[in-house]
């Protein structure tokens, strides 16, 4: 029993991890209906963002944090002007390729400046802690707690602001909202800005959790928390946060009791049927079909 | 009376279709104007070059003395123009107050760094939204239903709900796109005096695309008839009602 307990602090910081991660698909696809396919690669850069700066400057956790997800955040709002909106009307299938060729042109910059994978330094000591027999880290107890205080400040956001609020209405009529004087373009700025800054913080977190990071380290993730994104139903919020924490635990629960190797093939099996039931995902909702 | 809204000579052409030809009208400040005309006459793709969807393929449009033509939509909203559509355009999984929100919340700064830096401001921000967004529901008589989701509301009060969320932008003109469909004669008549009501309680000039007749003729000063793009009358309700184009446009020629 212990051993599950135990799993199960491991399976929340993954899924906490993924959640975050899942959430930028989401608010993108809530605004655009697009699926950003260089998200991973985000991911990715917000660990390398990290190592940069905290090889530079010995900041404090926090402020390299916000630097970051600001520096990460930026990143995706850039990609969305120069690569996304010049093709906004264009054909969908053209803008996945293009979200794709972004993630690839990330993926190879960095991995061209960065051939190797790098060890990600300790940006404090990390001290266990035991709790009747559970042993848990400062820097798990970070990481959960950092990635559910965003989540739950984005989850303020998008209901309690005019921000927000635009969001929501861009995602159910993106044609009446610049009739209301709301720039459309800008809130769509935003979006990525959010987005990929959730994207660079689950970078940042997961570089510290399993310290090395490479070029590569975004696909396979990124994957991942897409599936979870769709899982929880693509678009809303709260779905995205519940299939992160879904996938998270079903990994972590397959390699507690069955060979590793095992991990990806159950835990997509299990997504699968999960889809076949609930087609527009655990929290989403099937759009309103004109009559 | 001032002009606050003049089209100039404006053109919209879709490949070879002219939907508007070399249209030319001004609304006086104050005004209830209407525009009337056959369906596809080109009433709706008029607000569309006014509101910035379109635009014009040839002349300008000029609003309280300042180009619109080019502008972004958002841009001419916040210049004074607010809009209500043929078929309703409410956020209907959004609230009623929200649906308001939006609208009001146009007025205040968009930019990725304002959102930041107004963060700290953002509880006084909210208060004021609410507030005045409260205000100007109970004034439309739809305070009680606040909470309620927009698409749940009946659907003359989701039209009502609709003119709400254009007077949150604090218009100086409103365009009304066909405010009366889909509504009964005891309930045109009921909208005949709200229309009346926004406009002196608002100070909103209203430019409204109507088909019902009674609506049109008991609210507007002056009416401008379309017909296939093209102006074909202009006056006040009693020479277009006498107007010969008018009724051939409307009933067809007679043949002789």
């Amino acid at each position: 029993m212990e051993y599950f307990a135990q799993q199960a602090i491991n399976a929340i910081q993954l899924g906490a991890i993924y959640a975050l991660i899942a959430l930028g698909y989401s608010l993108v696809y809530g605004v655009l209906t697009m699926i950003n396919f260089a998200h991973g690669d985000l991911f990715m850069v917000g660990a390398f963002f990290c190592l940069i700066i905290a090889s530079l400057f010995p900041l404090p956790f926090v402020v390299i944090l916000v630097l970051v997800m600001l520096s990460t955040g930026f990143l995706g709002a850039l990609i969305e002007r120069v690569a996304y909106r010049p093709l906004r009307s264009a054909p969908r299938v053209s803008a996945i390729i293009t979200a794709l060729g972004c993630g690839l042109v990330i993926e190879n910059l960095v991995s061209s400046l960065s051939p190797y994978a790098k060890p990600m330094p300790a940006l404090f000591s990390v001290t266990g802690y035991n709790l009747g027999g559970l042993s848990i880290s400062s820097l798990q107890i970070l990481i959960i707690g950092v990635s559910i205080l965003l989540m739950v400040g984005l989850d303020f956001f998008i209901r309690r602001t005019s921000f927000g609020m635009a969001m929501r209405a861009i995602s159910f009529d993106s044609r009446t909202v610049p009739l209301l004087g709301i720039p459309l373009n800008k809130v769509i700025s935003v979006t990525f800005l959010i987005g990929a800054g959730l994207g660079g913080a689950a970078g940042m977190l997961y570089g510290l959790a399993y310290p090395v990071i490479a070029a590569s380290m975004g696909v396979l993730v990124g994957w991942k928390a897409f599936i979870a994104a769709v899982v929880g139903g693509i678009g809303s919020i709260r779905g995205a946060v519940v299939g992160g924490f879904i996938l998270g635990l079903v990994e972590v629960m397959t390699v507690a009791v069955l060979p590793s190797t095992y991990r990806d093939l159950i835990a997509y099996s299990l997504l699968l049927v999960i889809l076949i039931f609930k087609p527009y995902g655990l929290l989403g909702k099937a759009p309103n079909q004109k009559v | 009376m001032s002009a606050l809204l003049e089209v100039r000579n404006v053109s919209r052409h879709f490949g070879g279709l002219k939907a508007i030809a070399e249209c030319d009208f001004s609304v006086t400040e104050g005004h209830a104007h209407g525009i009337i005309g056959p369906n596809g006459a080109g009433k709706t793709t008029l607000f569309n070059l006014i509101t910035g969807i379109y635009k014009p393929t040839a002349g300008e449009i000029v609003f309280a003395g300042e180009r619109l033509d080019g502008l972004r939509p958002s841009r001419i909203a916040l210049k004074g123009i607010g809009r209500t559509f043929q078929n309703i355009r409410l956020f209907k999984q959004l609230t009623v107050l929200e649906n308001v929100r939006i609208a009001y919340d146009s007025q205040l700064r968009y930019s990725p760094l304002e959102a930041l830096l107004t963060l700290p401001r953002m509880g006084r921000n909210e208060a004021e939204s609410i507030a005045k967004s409260s205000a100007l529901l109970e004034a439309f008589g739809l305070g009680a239903l606040s909470d309620s989701l927009a698409g749940d509301l009946p659907y003359g009060l989701q039209r009502k709900l609709e003119i709400a969320r254009a007077i949150a932008l604090k218009p100086r003109l409103l365009l009304l796109d066909e405010p009366a469909a889909g509504l009964n004669s005891g309930e045109t008549a009921a909208l005949t005096e709200f229309l009346r009501w926004v406009r002196t309680e608002y100070k909103v000039t209203l430019l409204l695309i109507e088909h019902h007749m009674h609506l049109v003729m008991g609210l507007c000063d002056r009416i401008t008839v379309l017909d296939f793009g093209q102006k074909i009358a202009e006056g006040t309700p009693e020479e277009i009602r006498g107007n010969k184009r008018v009724i051939e446009a409307y009933l067809g020629a007679e043949e002789e």
